[in-house]
């Protein structure tokens, strides 16, 4: 292997890792809720290699479960993941010039995978690869939480309460690494505030979507106004 | 438990949640992408994670014990150790092991 190969493998690796502790812990969840409803341990790999959702999945075992049709499954990952349309606006010039990886990078678009692509900044060709990577690692490490849960099923070594804050505590680094790169703090705070309001107004179940409505309907009234610059 | 309609369900939560992940690149190849989507583009990365860190905490207790005591405490820890050391694996342990202490230890609910 290239030496600028093992370089970016290694970056991806180091970057990747508070997604590795969150997909273990968040897909080792899935997995036991999986077996706890009485379904084989290979349906949790099936399911982590071919939808690859963290919310999503936990909504598919119940529908599974209930044996709900096509249409009322279609709709439904309608509505849990119309926000990766969202993503997907972001990285449109991020992705150009991917080539071969194209595909895999927009079927690997999840929450955590976007938060760490959409903040890299590197210019290099060799980014493309380290989305790759990055969007590969992401997934296995959520292949291997999902089926660890299903194989062990409820019986975990150590407390693990509160392990799932690893993906808060990811976000909120996000956060301020963006804070601190960027003047503009605008885009930041409509967006805490519009899913403070949405998760009032809606509740815990049913915030994303009409957050993301309100986030994109406030900037856009916002495009005009004056932005400071970066710096 | 396992027959061919779990199968189908599993196709068709998967194609479409590829279809909701691959359509912006699909509707805007090729041509130009417009002004007003790259200006979405641009400043939605910074809403999307302000949005993702409320949705995280969404489950919090706020009005009864331990008033989301844990979780403002646990944050806080990220936010100043992120800022002195600009470490992320640094600060996403500490945070998480902090976290964890609060609600096993100090915050015990039943």
């Amino acid at each position: 292997m290239r030496r600028e190969h093992k370089a970016t493998i290694r970056r991806a690796l180091v970057s990747t890792l508070p997604v590795f502790a969150g997909y273990i812990g968040l897909g080792f969840g899935f997995g036991v809720i999986l077996r706890t409803r009485g379904y084989p341990i290979w349906l949790a790999p099936l399911m982590a290699c071919t939808m690859y959702a963290g919310s999503m999945q936990y909504v598919a075992v119940d529908l599974l479960f209930g044996g709900v049709s096509l249409l009322t499954a279609a709709v439904t990952t309608l509505m849990v993941n119309a926000r990766h349309l969202f993503y997907g606006i972001s990285m449109i010039e991020k992705y150009k010039g991917a080539g071969w990886r194209k595909p895999y990078l927009m079927f690997a678009l999840t929450d955590e995978t976007y938060s760490l692509l959409c903040s890299d900044t590197t210019t290099d060709p060799s980014r493309y690869n380290y989305y790759f990577f990055v969007s590969l690692f992401d997934q296995c490490y959520w292949i291997m939480g999902c089926t660890l849960g299903a194989a062990v099923g409820g019986v975990l070594p150590f407390p693990t309460k509160g392990i799932d804050f690893v993906l808060t505590a990811l976000f909120v680094t996000i956060v301020v690494d963006q804070w601190r790169a960027n003047r503009d703090h605008l885009p930041v705070l409509i967006g805490a505030a519009a899913a403070a309001l949405s998760l009032l107004l809606f509740g815990s179940d049913n915030m994303l979507i009409p957050a993301m409505l309100l986030i994109a309907v406030v900037l856009t009234l916002m495009r005009k106004r004056e932005v400071p610059t970066d710096g | 438990m396992v027959n061919t309609h779990t199968f189908l369900l599993i196709a068709v939560i998967a194609i479409v949640t590829y279809l909701l992940r691959s359509l912006p690149f699909l509707v805007f190849s090729g041509r130009k992408t417009p002004a007003f989507v790259t200006y979405l583009g641009k400043v939605l990365p910074y809403a999307i994670m302000g949005m993702l860190v409320v949705y995280c905490l969404k489950d919090t207790t706020v009005l009864s014990w331990p008033y989301g005591i844990p979780e403002l405490l646990a944050c806080i820890v990220v936010v100043l150790l992120h800022l002195w050391r600009k470490n992320t694996l640094l600060s996403i342990a500490v945070g998480t092991a902090c976290y964890m202490v609060l609600i096993q230890v100090v915050f015990k609910t039943a």
